[in-house]
C-alpha cells in the first residue's frame, strides 16, 4: 500500500464492511438484516479491488450480492412470520460466545502465519496483470481435480432438488 | 382562447423570427465547414485529419498529454504532469462519466418519443404528436407532469425501503454502461473481467426489484416482485451461458477486445453462433420486463407489478431505468455479437462510435418492433422454455464452440475458409437442435394445427390496416 488513495479506499470501506456487518446484528427487522449484509459483501468486494484481485471483487458481487442474497430474500418471503420483530433471540449469549471465540481464532492464525509479503522491485517482479487467465489456468491445471469434485458436487444437489420437488405424476 | 395564444396567429407571428433564425443557423454551419475546408487544406491536419474527427484517439492523446509523455510540451510542465498521475486518472473519469450521463440523459428524452410513435405507427395510430413539432416534446411534458405529482406513500408500507428502491435500481442502470467500447481506446472501464462485470451488474437490479415490490405492502407488487426474482434467477442461466460461449470463442473477456476480435477476423459473432445471439437476446428481454417477458408488471393481470403503489417521479424513474436498460442491452447486442464499432472497413471512413450508435439502434428498434407485435408469454411458458429449453441448448452450444474454439488456435489455412466452416456447421447445428429439442418437448404441429389469426383475417388484415393509415 502506497498511495494514498488506496489507503482511504481501505479504510473507508472497511468501515463499511464492518459498519454493515454490525447492522445485520442489530437489525430487528430481517430484510433490513438481508440488505445490511448485502452492503458488506459490497464493501468486501470494494477490498478486493483495492488488492487488484479484480476477477474476485466481481465473483463476490455477482456470487454474494446477487445470487446469495436473492436466496436469503426467498428463504424470508417463503418462511412465516419472517418479517417479525426479530429484536429477542434465544441464541444471543451461545452465538456471541462461538462468533467471539471464532473471530479470536482467526486472529491468531493471521497474527501467527508468516504471510510472504512483497515490496517493490520484489512485487513488480511477480505482478501478471490477466488474474482472470491465471486463474482459469490454475483451475484447468493444477486444481482440476478440486474444480471437478466442486461441479459434480454441484450438480449432484441440483439433480437432488429437481428430484425431493418433482410431482409424482403416476399417481 | 385568448387571441395572443392562437396556434395560427401565432405561428404567422412567429415565422419571420423562425426564418431568421434557420438562415442564421445555416450561416454558422456553412462557415464551421469552411473552416473546417481550410483547416484540412492548409495541411496542418496532415497525418491527423482522420483523427482530428476520432474521439478515441483525441481521448488517448489527452490522457498521454495529462501523462507528461507527448514530446512538445515544456519541460517543467512534463515534470509536473510526471508527479501528478492522478490527474489523467480523475480528468478521464469525469470526461467519461460526463459522456455516458449526457448520452443517457439524451437517450432517455428522445428514445421514449421514438418508441411511442414506432408502436404506435406498428398498431396503426398515430402515438404522440401534439406537443412540439411532431410531438417531439412528449417526454419533456410527461417528465414536468410526473415531477408535480404527489408521492404517495402506502399505509403500512417500510418507508426506508420504500423510499430506496427508485435509487438503487438507477445505479446498475448507469454504471452497465461503462465496459461498452464506443470506438478503439474509448471505452470507460477497459477492465479484463468486462463480461462478468456485466453480469454482476445486471444480478444487482433484482434485490432493488424486491425491496421495492415487498415494501410497498400491496398483494399486487409482492407478486410482481416475486415473478420478477423467479425470472431474474432463471434467465441469468441462459445470459451467463451465452456471454460464455463468446468468451469462449474469442477468448478473453475484455468488451474491446471482443470487438476487436471481431473487427480482425472481419465477422459478426453473431453470424458464428445465431443460437447464442438468440439467447442473448431473449435472456435480455426477460431481465429487461419487456415484451414478450413483461410478466412482472403485467397490466392485465397485476395491475402494474412491483412498482404499482409508486406515483410521480418515483415510478418515472423505474419507467426511465427501464428504457435505459433496453438501450445498454442494445448496446451489448452490437458490441458483442454485431462487431461493436467495426464495419468490415468502413470505420475507417466514418467515425467508429458512428457506426456503432448506428447498430445500438438498429438493435433497439427491433426491440420495439418486438414490443408493439408480441403477445405476452404466461408465468409457467416463461419458466419452463428458459430450464427446459434454452439452458440446455445453450450447453450443447457451449460444447460445440469449445471444440471450435480449440480448432481455431490450431488453424492454418485461410481464415475464411474456418469461419465459412462455422457458420455452416452452427447454422445447421442451431436448425436441427431448436427443431429436434422442441419435437423431444413435445411439439407436434401436425397434431395440433398452428391457430391463424382469426381476429386479423376477419376485419379485414393488413389491407384494412394501410386503408385506416391513409383515411
Amino acid at each position: 500500500m502506497e498511495s494514498t488513495g488506496v489507503i482511504i479506499g481501505f479504510w473507508a470501506l472497511a468501515g463499511l464492511t464492518v459498519g454493515s456487518a454490525a447492522l445485520v446484528f442489530v437489525a430487528r427487522n430481517l430484510l433490513h438484516a438481508v440488505l445490511a449484509l448485502v452492503l458488506s459483501f459490497m464493501g468486501m468486494a470494494g477490498l478486493f479491488l483495492t488488492l487488484s484481485a479484480d476477477f474476485i471483487a466481481m465473483a463476490q458481487i455477482l456470487i454474494y450480492a446477487g445470487a446469495i442474497s436473492v436466496l436469503l430474500v426467498f428463504a424470508v418471503m417463503l418462511t412465516p412470520l419472517a418479517s417479525r420483530d426479530n429484536g429477542n433471540s434465544l441464541f444471543a449469549l451461545p452465538g456471541l460466545a462461538i462468533g467471539g471465540a471464532f473471530a479470536l481464532l482467526l486472529m491468531f492464525i493471521a497474527v501467527d502465519v508468516d504471510w510472504p509479503e512483497l515490496r517493490g522491485a520484489a512485487l513488480a517482479e511477480r505482478a501478471f496483470d490477466d488474474t482472470i487467465a491465471a486463474i482459469g489456468r490454475s483451475l484447468i491445471d493444477r486444481y482440476a481435480f478440486a474444480f471437478q469434485l466442486a461441479s459434480a458436487l454441484l450438480l449432484v444437489a441440483l439433480i437432488g432438488a429437481i428430484a425431493l420437488v418433482r410431482e409424482d405424476s403416476e399417481r | 382562447m385568448s387571441a395572443a395564444l392562437d396556434p395560427i396567429r401565432l405561428r404567422a407571428k412567429l415565422a419571420p423570427r423562425a426564418l431568421a433564425g434557420g438562415a442564421l443557423a445555416l450561416v454558422v454551419f456553412a462557415a464551421l465547414n469552411v473552416a473546417i475546408a481550410a483547416l484540412v487544406v492548409s495541411g496542418a491536419l496532415d497525418d491527423q485529419w482522420y483523427d482530428f474527427r476520432d474521439l478515441g484517439l483525441g481521448v488517448q492523446q489527452l490522457r498521454e498529454w495529462l501523462d507528461g509523455r507527448t514530446a512538445d510540451q515544456p519541460g517543467w510542465l512534463t515534470d509536473v504532469l510526471r508527479s501528478t498521475t492522478w490527474l489523467s486518472y480523475i480528468v478521464t473519469a469525469l470526461l467519461g462519466a460526463t459522456g455516458i450521463l449526457s448520452f443517457v440523459g439524451g437517450v432517455l428524452l428522445v428514445l421514449i418519443w421514438v418508441e411511442r410513435r414506432l408502436i404506435g405507427r406498428i398498431q396503426v395510430r398515430r402515438g404522440p404528436n401534439r406537443v412540439g413539432p411532431f410531438g417531439l416534446l412528449q417526454p419533456i411534458a410527461d417528465a414536468i407532469k410526473l415531477i408535480q405529482k404527489e408521492t404517495l406513500i402506502p399505509v403500512g408500507a417500510d418507508r426506508f425501503m420504500f423510499f430506496l428502491p427508485p435509487v438503487l435500481v438507477f445505479i446498475p442502470g448507469l454504471l452497465v454502461w461503462a465496459p461498452i467500447p464506443w470506438a478503439p481506446h474509448m471505452t470507460y472501464l477497459d477492465t479484463n473481467v468486462g463480461v462478468l462485470y456485466l453480469v454482476a451488474i445486471g444480478s444487482l437490479a433484482t434485490l432493488a426489484i424486491f425491496m421495492a415490490g415487498w415494501s410497498s405492502n400491496n398483494h399486487y407488487a409482492l407478486l410482481g416482485a416475486m415473478r420478477t426474482v423467479a425470472m431474474m434467477i432463471s434467465y441469468e442461466i441462459p445470459l451467463a451461458l451465452s456471454l460464455l460461449t463468446v468468451v469462449v470463442l474469442t477468448g478473453t473477456a475484455q468488451l474491446s477486445a471482443i470487438v476487436e476480435w471481431q473487427s480482425v477476423h472481419n465477422v459478426w459473432i453473431g453470424m458464428l453462433l445465431p443460437l447464442t445471439l438468440f439467447t442473448f437476446f431473449f435472456s435480455s428481454t426477460a431481465e429487461l420486463n419487456r415484451t414478450p417477458n413483461d410478466i412482472a408488471e403485467a397490466e392485465s393481470e397485476i395491475v402494474a407489478g412491483f412498482h404499482t403503489e409508486y406515483s410521480g417521479m418515483k415510478f418515472g424513474l423505474f419507467y426511465a431505468v427501464e428504457l435505459g436498460n433496453a438501450v445498454a442491452v442494445s448496446a451489448l447486442v452490437a458490441a458483442l455479437f454485431l462487431g461493436g464499432w467495426s464495419l468490415f472497413g468502413l470505420q475507417e471512413w466514418v467515425p467508429p462510435y458512428l457506426v456503432f450508435a448506428a447498430k445500438v439502434g438498429a438493435v433497439y428498434f427491433v426491440l420495439v418492433w418486438l414490443r408493439g407485435t408480441l403477445p405476452r408469454f404466461r408465468l409457467d411458458q416463461l419458466m419452463a422454455f428458459a430450464w427446459k429449453y434454452l439452458i440446455p441448448l445453450a450447453l450443447v452450444q457451449l460444447a460445440l464452440v469449445a471444440v471450435e474454439a480449440a480448432l481455431l488456435r490450431r488453424w492454418e489455412g485461410e481464415g475464411v475458409v474456418a469461419f465459412g466452416g462455422f457458420i455452416l456447421v452452427n447454422g445447421l447445428f442451431t436448425v436441427v437442435a431448436v427443431r429436434g429439442w422442441a419435437r423431444f418437448l413435445g411439439y407436434a404441429p401436425e397434431r395440433e394445427p398452428l391457430l391463424r389469426p382469426m381476429l386479423t383475417t376477419g376485419v379485414g388484415g393488413i389491407e384494412a390496416a394501410d386503408r385506416m393509415r391513409t383515411r
